[in-house]
Formats: C-alpha cells, sequence, structure tokens
C-alpha cells in the first residue's frame, strides 16, 4: 500500500520580494486530517506562506505541494478540493449571499447546490440574510459568509488566515466551533494563520512558530509551552517574537 | 463534493456570466449607463449631421452631404460598439478588483481561459443592451438604418469585437500586475487609436507616413469598409479579412499579454491584496 501523501508539503519555499526575504527556505509536511497553526507576527511570512500554499503567489525558489500535487505546475488538479478563507479577500457586495454562494458553488462544480447552500444556512446561522447584499452585512455576519464560502466545496484541505480577526470574541468562539464541527465531521485538514493563541491552543494540534520568514519552533501547543517553560502559547509567542534577552529578563 | 475539474468548463464560464449578470440586475443605474453615453452621443452628433444637410441643401450640395451625414452616424456606432465592447470586458473584469473578489477566484477551478471567455460573453451582452436600442433610436430619429448594412455588418461587429477583445486583455492583465493604479487605462487606451484608425475620415486624409501605421489597425479597415458600403454600397470581403488576420495576431498577443502578466503577478505576490 503506498503511503497517504501529506496534504501539504512544503521543501525549501523561499520568496524574496526584492531585496526583502519574506519567507526564507521553509520546509514542512503537514498531516491529511491534522489541524496547524501558523504562528508569527507581523511581517513573519504567513500569509506569503498561505499564499505560495494556494498558487497565487509564486515562490522565488523551492517547491510546494498539495495532496501530492506540485502548485507551481499543475494546481488546477487540486485547487477543487481545498478552499480559502481571509480578510485580505471579500465577495461582490452587491450579489446577495445566496447569489455568491449559487456562483461560488458553481464554480467549485457542487453538486446539489441548493441542498447544499440550504446546509450551509442552517449549520453558520446565515437564514436571516441569505437574502441581503454581502455588502450590507456586519462584520460577524460577513465572516460567517467567507466561512460559508470557504466551504461551499466541503473542502478536503481549508486554509484560513486570521478567520476570527474583527470578531468580538462571542462571535469568534461560535466560528471556532463550527471549524471544529466542519473538522471533525468532514475529516478534513486546516491550515491556519493566527495572532489568536487562545484560537491556535483551542483548534491546534499542532504549531509551527515562524519568524523573518523562517521556521524557529515546530510542535504541538502544549509541547511548546512545556519547552519554554511558560504558562500559555501566547507567552511562548513574545518569547520567540522578541528573542533570548527577552526571554531571560522574564523568566 | 466536487465534479471533476476539466481544462475547459462551460459551467464555470455559466457561473461567471451569471455573476455579472447577477450584478447588472441589482443596480438600474449601471443598465442605464450602458445605454445612457451611446445615446447622447448618437443624438449629437446626429442633430450636427440634420443641420449640416440642412445647410447643404440651402448651398446645393445636398447628395454628397447626405452621404458624408450617414457614413458619420455610421462611424459613430460602430466606434461606439468597438469603445463599448471593450469597456464591457474590462469593466466586467474591474468588478473583480472593485470588489476585492480576484483572490477567490484565482484559487478556484476557474482557468484564466474560462474568465476570459466569461468577460468575452459579458461584452456581447453589456454591447447589445448599449447599442441596439441607439440603433432603433438612430433609424427613429435620422432614418439611418444600421441593419441596413447586411452581412457587413456581421463582420464589422465580430472584428471590431475581436479587437476589443485583444485590448481588453492587455488592459486586464495591467490592472492584475499593477493594481488599481493601472484602472485608467481601462477608460481611456482606445482613444489611442481614434486618430489613427480612421473613424470619422478616409485614410487617405492620413499623412502618407502614417498610412502603413493606420493599416495595422483592425478597425481601420472596419471604418473603410463601413464608407465603401455606405457611399459605393459594396461589401469589401477583402478588407474584411485582412482585419481578421490582424485580429487573429492581435488576439494572440492579448491573450499571451494577459498569462504574461498574471505570472508576473503571482511572481510579485501581488494577486492577494488587491482591492480598492
Amino acid at each position: 500500500m503506498s503511503p497517504v501523501p501529506a496534504a501539504i508539503e512544503a521543501r525549501a519555499l523561499a520568496k524574496h520580494f526584492g531585496a526583502t526575504t519574506a519567507v526564507d527556505a521553509i520546509s514542512f509536511a503537514i498531516a491529511t486530517g491534522s489541524v496547524t497553526g501558523l504562528l508569527g507576527g507581523n511581517g513573519a511570512g504567513k500569509t506569503t506562506t498561505i499564499g505560495m500554499i494556494l498558487g497565487l503567489i509564486a515562490p522565488t525558489s523551492g517547491a510546494v505541494s498539495v495532496f501530492g500535487v506540485d502548485m507551481a505546475r499543475d494546481r488546477y488538479r487540486v485547487l477543487g478540493r481545498m478552499n480559502f478563507e481571509s480578510p485580505y479577500v471579500d465577495m461582490p457586495h452587491r450579489l446577495t449571499v445566496r447569489q455568491n454562494l449559487r456562483v461560488f458553488g458553481r464554480l467549485y462544480g457542487v453538486e446539489n447546490l441548493s441542498r447544499r447552500i440550504d446546509e450551509l444556512a442552517e449549520s453558520l446561522a446565515l437564514g436571516a440574510f441569505l437574502d441581503r447584499p454581502a455588502g450590507s452585512l456586519s462584520a460577524g455576519q460577513k465572516t460567517r459568509v467567507a466561512l460559508a464560502k470557504a466551504l461551499i466545496n466541503e473542502p478536503e484541505l481549508l486554509l484560513l488566515d486570521e478567520p476570527t480577526a474583527s470578531l468580538d470574541p462571542d462571535a469568534a468562539d461560535w466560528v471556532r466551533s463550527r471549524l471544529e464541527d466542519y473538522r471533525r465531521r468532514r475529516g478534513a485538514t486546516i491550515l491556519l494563520a493566527s495572532h489568536n493563541m487562545g484560537e491556535v491552543e483551542r483548534l491546534c494540534e499542532r504549531v509551527i512558530m515562524l519568524k523573518e520568514g523562517r521556521i524557529v519552533d515546530d510542535g504541538s501547543p502544549r509541547d511548546l509551552i512545556a519547552r519554554y517553560g511558560r504558562e500559555s502559547l501566547e507567552e511562548v509567542f513574545l518569547d520567540v517574537a522578541r528573542g533570548a534577552e527577552w526571554r531571560e529578563r522574564s523568566a | 463534493m466536487s465534479g471533476a475539474n476539466p481544462d475547459f468548463s462551460l459551467a464555470r464560464v455559466g457561473a461567471m456570466v451569471m455573476r455579472y449578470l447577477y450584478l447588472m440586475r441589482s443596480s438600474w443605474p449601471r443598465l442605464a449607463d450602458l445605454i445612457y453615453w451611446p445615446a447622447v452621443q448618437m443624438m449629437t452628433w446626429g442633430f450636427l449631421q440634420t443641420y449640416i444637410r440642412a445647410q447643404s441643401q440651402a448651398a446645393g450640395v445636398s447628395g454628397r452631404m447626405a452621404v458624408a451625414g450617414g457614413t458619420l452616424i455610421g462611424a459613430l456606432l460602430l466606434w461606439d460598439t468597438l469603445f463599448r465592447a471593450q469597456l464591457g470586458f474590462s469593466v466586467s473584469f474591474l468588478e473583480e478588483m472593485w470588489s476585492r473578489n480576484i483572490g477567490n477566484l484565482l484559487i478556484s477551478p476557474l482557468r484564466p481561459i474560462e474568465l476570459v471567455a466569461a468577460l468575452m460573453t459579458m461584452s456581447v451582452i453589456r454591447l447589445a443592451i448599449g447599442l441596439v436600442p441607439v440603433a432603433f433610436l438612430a433609424q427613429w430619429f435620422f432614418g439611418f438604418n444600421l441593419w441596413g448594412l447586411g452581412l457587413g455588418l456581421v463582420a464589422f461587429f465580430v472584428n471590431l469585437a475581436l479587437t476589443s477583445w485583444a485590448i481588453g486583455l492587455v488592459v486586464a492583465g495591467l490592472v492584475l500586475r499593477n493594481g488599481m493604479g493601472a484602472e485608467g487605462i481601462a477608460w481611456s487606451i482606445l482613444f489611442f487609436f481614434l486618430p489613427f484608425a480612421c473613424v470619422y475620415y478616409p485614410v487617405s486624409a492620413l499623412p502618407e507616413w502614417l498610412q502603413g501605421f493606420a493599416w495595422c489597425l483592425p478597425p481601420t479597415y472596419v471604418f473603410e469598409g463601413l464608407r465603401a458600403a455606405i457611399v459605393a454600397h459594396a461589401f469589401r470581403a477583402d478588407l474584411m479579412l485582412e482585419a481578421l488576420a490582424i485580429n487573429a495576431g492581435l488576439l494572440a498577443a492579448g491573450g499571451a499579454s494577459f498569462l504574461a502578466l498574471l505570472r508576473s503577478a503571482r511572481k510579485a505576490g501581488s494577486l492577494l491584496q488587491m482591492g480598492e
């Protein structure tokens, strides 16, 4: 029996923008069915890494494959099995939520689309605004709609970039619960970039820590907390972000 | 849950066309805008033509001026065809940029060629919405029967549409590569061709050294063909075939430019954070 390919495999993946190194030859593999967090401060290279996984950004060197498919050469073979949510992209404001979901459902070749939209409307509580223009919704409602779009094709791989940014704690908690439900039900692989340590601790079984484009640590939240001798992932994050001097001072 | 992912899917093209039709349906000002300018332009030039004709009749040169007036209205409608077809393509593409939706599309199974096919379809739909009522207005107000051009009209439309799409592809690529700073090009690029494509005057009116350049532009053949149709009542198939050949080259160059600029945008990392 051939081994199951990693959901994502990055090999010496690098991206330079002129003289700036955004991602510096990182290598990692994400196991199928796992939830992994990409953690790092602003400019650590999280979004660039996700962009390269999606094929939106061409690596300067190295390679990334999804389900064994090279994203630089063959991404259309796997794009239908993955999806993405980010505050950096939006949906047409004048279209209603239902119209947006219909369009994306057809782009992804979703069968029984009306039923799928009904399911999403129920599980993400979209019913009250399903026929309202997407641009007229509150930040929390927009996030739920973006999540519905990201789940329309029941992706095997879900990439999330700050999925709960700009949400109040209640709405953010609600979104996390839906993500946990989806992952449990579908057995999907999730890669999550976030600044929210509570979110990462709750959702992720593995955390890859990035700083200045490099992987500086990698492990389960519990292992990382133990390794740094801290009480929370937030303290670990500060240790990594501020460096050894800070670590010694604050120990 | 997702179906197969063929290299070209009419269903995905249809999904994009549906997206633009939803948008059009949601906003009556967008629809009205499609008809407004062509109608205003046609009325302005039509009344000018009527005035000149009346003055010519008074001066005893009515026959020649009536023909000149006919070519003016015809040229105006065909120029608007070229302009509206390019805008129909480019504005539909810009809608994706304005709504910050391009990232969603580029990570979906939608292929660039399918997006382009949807933009071409929208260009034809927007053109029809804008120009069909205006062509009837031209007939009603000024007695200019565009439909009377028959087969020539089809050839004119096809050639102008092909040119507009080639230009639209380059504009879309430039916006992808350079962001919304390049948006203005979509509105102004076509006017560069206005003096050289000999819309309102024959190629012979240009200085000799410019005539070679004019004959490199497919619209030049269309406008010369229009004058031949109105003045000599002849359909110049030779001109249309030459325009078609140049258009084939232009479209291939436009498609190659679009793909090259898309590749360049991926390299520059500009596709994730595009918007207004």
